[in-house]
């Protein structure tokens, strides 16, 4: 058999969501930027995957960080 | 002239149309000669006056205008027969192989061609690169055996490089000229050359065979006249006489109807030339050279590489202003100042702009003029007109006419900031402002505490001085880049100047506990570290005499109200700290300014390390840290020179009952490595997880004789010690490597005690003759002698094949240090060249040109580095200690 491993319980795998549409635009305001100018992400990604998000839907990262104890990263999913 | 600004928008490239050359030509080259004996150029020859103008007085034939102005015109030569270009053979053979050899469509079906047209156009419009969807197309359609659209059979096309295609017809090779390639170019058709990637409107396939040649102007290939009057052509001249001539040759040929083989000898010899002068650089083809056998430096040569236009003088050019000699150390100065020669100093200027307050100084500066130091060498007037005072010849009248308004470039003088560098400039601290001290001699001067972060010593090292010529840049490197704001490092938060070598060791014998001074030794340090302040109480008196400590000295230096504590490089690690107890004097207290107990050494101002000089920036300021830095320096300069310290091989002198406690360790390591070889062959030996028995026993054999050596370490370490304190006579190699001036123990060791295992690759040696390094041992033998263990001392000396395995190691070494510094470079250079542009904007976001967001905080703490206490952003031991001396008061 198989065996179907779940990727977002890894311990390297930081915890990726979905922000909704009125998050999204207020980051975008806030940054004072379109979406263009964020980091991108395949929608091939595995973890994108996961979550179901659909190209177009901005990712919000929350990752431990050496410096600054857990840090939020913002990426939009893309096609290619 | 007004100077309308434009911006590129974009740039397009193409390929130029036979037509295109013919139009832009304004002559055509027909004669190989270039002068006639009167040394005028011959009209229709490569050096044609209506090519440009390069003699000054001259006009240009063409356009009228003087040298500057007269930009150079193109001319041209008509090939007898056509030649590919050599930079597109490889594009040239991609289509002729996935284009029809009869009807010259793309080799595959109608509606693939549209899908990929479709794809190519979707790529475009998002900005995607089109190359993987071409390449993907010539792939599939060089498959085709049949042409879809005509059904002609498609025989094998090789390509030979540089420029030969050869078809094989029916088992038989078949070369294809350039003809017969341009004319299965011309079929293509213009659909179907987009679908291949070409913008039919500024580039058609068949233009990269070569019918006409585009001959540059003379102002891109000046000839230069020689002393002697001779005059020398460009290599590109030479190579365009070559073309001409063999063009020549061709043509007369085929006029006279020679016989086919002749006229295609010469026609692959135009190739030949064509192709050089094209790149003389292309694999398969011998280079074109000069007389004298020097390649010649033809198109490409001129662009590529690291002395090429771009490398060279596009991303990096020479400047004025600037001056380069040999660096020297000088203790004097501060580490914000530079020596500069009075020589350079006359010959590097400023421009001054007189005002009614300091006309009258730069008056004299002018009347001293560029050759008495301090003057000036040009005064420029309002209109930007610039006068050279070296021309000058009634010096009243120019200072009469000068008044404010004016400019006056003088000399550098004292005080001035500059830019001083050292290559590499790896980091933002490899070019840093200094002040100007004009000294005489002919090398640069600099302090030693800014050794570190240029990297620089004094075997030879040159550095680069920059005199700044605005206003605004003088005010910004002050504020930005002098010394004295750079101490602290962006990458690790700690000090990077700070003190090395004899300062390290000067302050750790000064700080000894024993260490005194009368009141006039006291003085005497002071004065030359110029301290001006009252001396303390003296520490004790002795015999009717007051004696003042090293502390106590020292702490002269420190800011009142300092308090500090932490452990010294000189510190064991012992398991319970025994804090101001310590016997080694390795615990550091400062208390109110003064320095309670502890020695000073790396972990107190020594560059990449300095504890006490961090805390002086961050708390105090660069000024007190620049303050403290300069006069520590000359203090303990001034102490160890008066006291005298040197070291000699006796510093690694060993008692006999030491070197008979080394033997007998090594002996008994040698031993167990034969018995683990014993194991081995009785194969009981125990295998390590993940290896095999063989990395097994050489992992366990390393084991043993690092550990042997660090023993023998141990113990010379001990004895060295032990000397010392029973000879009361210090040993200085000793104290500079506890310390942390310079050397460590481990190089102790391997003077005084045993090299050790010298390896190769991280193995211990095996390479040599089969089954064993040398014919002086015995097939298989894997003892540690055997293998490159190195049992003797340096001081010893080793023994003949110790030698030899040392060299080998030595080697690797080299060849690494080699190899690692140009990778590295490469590295780094493709590193800086991703990263430029980076920049933290003002909501701590870090994002490029664009605004595209790299990271949403900088380094996710939005931190700066160099602001913090080695990267931590709070220092806890640092608040509690505050907290709990509050609570005391």
């Amino acid at each position: 058999m198989r065996r179907v491993v779940d990727i977002s319980k890894h311990e390297l795998v930081p915890k990726h969501e979905v922000m909704s549409e009125e998050e999204a635009k207020e980051l975008l305001e806030r940054l004072n930027i379109t979406k263009g100018q964020l980091p991108k992400i395949l929608k091939s990604d595995p973890m994108v995957q996961k979550i179901k998000a659909k190209p177009g839907d901005i990712i919000k990262i929350t990752r431990k960080s050496p410096t600054a104890g857990t840090t939020i990263y913002y990426r939009v999913v893309v096609n290619e | 002239m007004r100077i309308i600004p434009k911006k590129v928008e974009r740039i397009k490239f193409g390929l130029l149309s036979p037509e295109m050359i013919r139009k832009l030509a304004e002559v055509k080259i027909v004669t190989a000669d270039t002068y006639d004996e009167d040394g005028y150029p011959i009209e229709g020859g490569l050096m044609d006056p209506r090519l440009g103008v390069v003699d000054p007085g001259l006009r240009c034939k063409t356009c009228g205008s003087r040298v500057g102005d007269c930009p150079g015109h193109f001319g041209r030569i008509e090939l007898a027969r056509p030649v590919i270009h050599v930079g597109y053979a490889k594009l040239i053979n991609k289509i002729l192989r996935s284009t029809c050899r009869e009807c010259g469509r793309v080799l595959l079906p109608e509606e693939k061609i549209e899908e990929f047209r479709e794809e190519l156009k979707r790529a475009k419009k998002i900005g995607k690169n089109e190359e993987p969807i071409v390449e993907e197309l010539f792939k599939l359609a060089r498959a085709s055996k049949t042409c879809p659209h005509c059904g002609a059979e498609q025989m094998d096309i090789k390509f030979e490089k540089p420029t030969t295609f050869i078809e094989v017809v029916e088992g038989r090779q078949h070369r294809l000229s350039p003809i017969e390639v341009r004319e299965r170019l011309e079929r293509v058709t213009d659909g179907d050359a987009e679908v291949m990637g070409f913008d039919v409107s500024v580039a058609r396939p068949e233009w990269m065979v070569l019918t006409v040649l585009l001959v540059p102007p003379v102002t891109v290939r000046p000839s230069i006249t020689l002393e002697s009057g001779e005059r020398s052509e460009d290599d590109l001249t030479h190579k365009l006489v070559d073309i001409i001539r063999i063009n020549q040759r061709l043509e007369e040929n085929m006029e006279a109807g020679a016989p086919q083989l002749i006229i295609e000898d010469l026609w692959e010899l135009l190739q030949y030339h064509v192709t050089t002068y094209f790149n003389n650089e292309v694999a398969g083809v011998p280079p074109a050279r000069h007389r004298s056998g020097r390649p010649l430096k033809t198109l490409a040569q001129r662009l590529k590489g690291k002395e090429g236009r771009f490398r060279s003088n596009l991303s990096g050019k020479r400047v004025n202003y600037s001056a380069r000699t040999v660096i020297s150390p000088d203790p004097n100065l501060s580490i914000n100042e530079v020596g500069v020669p009075e020589i350079i100093a006359r010959e590097l200027t400023i421009p001054e702009i007189v005002t009614p307050m300091n006309i009258e100084r730069l008056k004299k500066l002018v009347r001293n003029g560029p050759h008495r130091y301090p003057g000036a060498n040009y005064v420029e007037r309002p209109d930007g007109a610039r006068l050279s005072l070296a021309r000058v010849r009634d010096i009243d009248e120019l200072l009469e006419k000068i008044e404010p308004g004016w400019k006056v470039h003088r000399h550098l003088i004292d005080g001035d900031i500059v830019l001083f560098n050292r290559q590499p400039s790896l980091h933002r601290m490899s070019i840093m402002a200094h002040e100007v001290k004009v000294l005489p001699y002919k090398t640069f001067r600099l302090n030693l505490c800014v050794c570190p972060p240029y990297n620089a010593d004094f075997d030879g090292d040159e550095m680069n001085l920059h005199a700044i010529q605005s206003q605004e840049a003088r005010a910004e490197a002050r504020v930005l880049m002098r010394v004295q704001e750079q101490i602290l490092s962006p990458r690790f938060g700690g000090p990077i100047i700070g003190g090395i070598h004899d300062h390290i060791s000067g302050a750790y014998l000064l700080t000894q506990p024993e260490v005194r001074f009368t009141k006039e030794e006291a003085f005497h340090l002071l004065y030359a570290s110029g301290i001006k302040k009252p001396l303390p109480e003296p520490a004790y008196e002795e015999n009717g005499r007051a004696y003042y400590t090293g502390k106590q000295i020292f702490s002269m230096l420190l800011p009142e109200d300092l308090t500090l504590r932490y452990k010294a490089k000189v510190c064991k690690k012992c398991e319970v700290c025994k804090e101001e107890e310590c016997e080694y004097d390795a615990y550091v207290v400062i208390e109110k300014g003064e320095l309670k107990c502890g020695v000073m050494d790396e972990k107190s101002f020594g560059a990449f390390a300095g504890e006490l000089l961090d805390r002086i920036v961050k708390d105090y300021g660069t000024d007190a840290a620049r303050e403290f830095l300069d006069r520590v320096t000359k203090l303990v300069i001034n102490f160890i020179t008066w006291r005298g310290f040197s070291t000699g091989i006796d510093d690694e002198d060993l008692p006999e009952e030491a070197k008979e406690r080394i033997a007998e360790i090594l002996d008994d390591a040698e031993k167990s490595v034969f018995e683990l070889i014993r194991a081995y062959n009785d194969k009981i030996l125990e295998q390590l997880p993940g290896r095999t028995l063989e990395e097994t026993l050489e992992m366990r054999i390393m084991e043993v004789l690092s550990e042997a050596r660090d023993k023998t370490g141990a113990i010379a370490n001990e004895y060295l010690e032990r000397e010392e304190r029973r000879r009361r006579h210090e040993n200085s190699a000793r104290i500079m490597a506890v310390s942390g001036a310079r050397g460590s123990l481990l190089n102790l060791t391997q003077m005084a005690a045993c090299v050790g295992q010298q390896s190769v690759r991280g193995e211990r040696i095996k390479r040599g003759y089969s089954g064993r390094t040398l014919p002086h041992f015995k097939v298989g033998d894997i003892s540690a002698r055997a293998k490159g263990f190195v049992r003797s001392s340096y001081k010893q000396g080793l023994s003949p094949l110790e030698f030899f395995f040392h060299n080998m190691g030595g080697r690797e070494g080299l060849v690494d240090t080699a190899v690692r510094t140009s990778q590295s470079g490469y590295m780094q250079r493709r590193l800086i060249n991703a990263l430029q542009d980076l920049k933290v904007e003002y909501d701590h976001t870090v994002r490029d040109t664009r605004g595209v967001i790299v990271e949403f905080q900088h380094g996710e703490d939005g931190s700066d580095p160099s602001r913090t206490d080695w990267g931590k952003m709070v220092n806890v031991k640092n608040i509690v200690q505050k907290y709990a001396r509050m609570e005391a008061e």
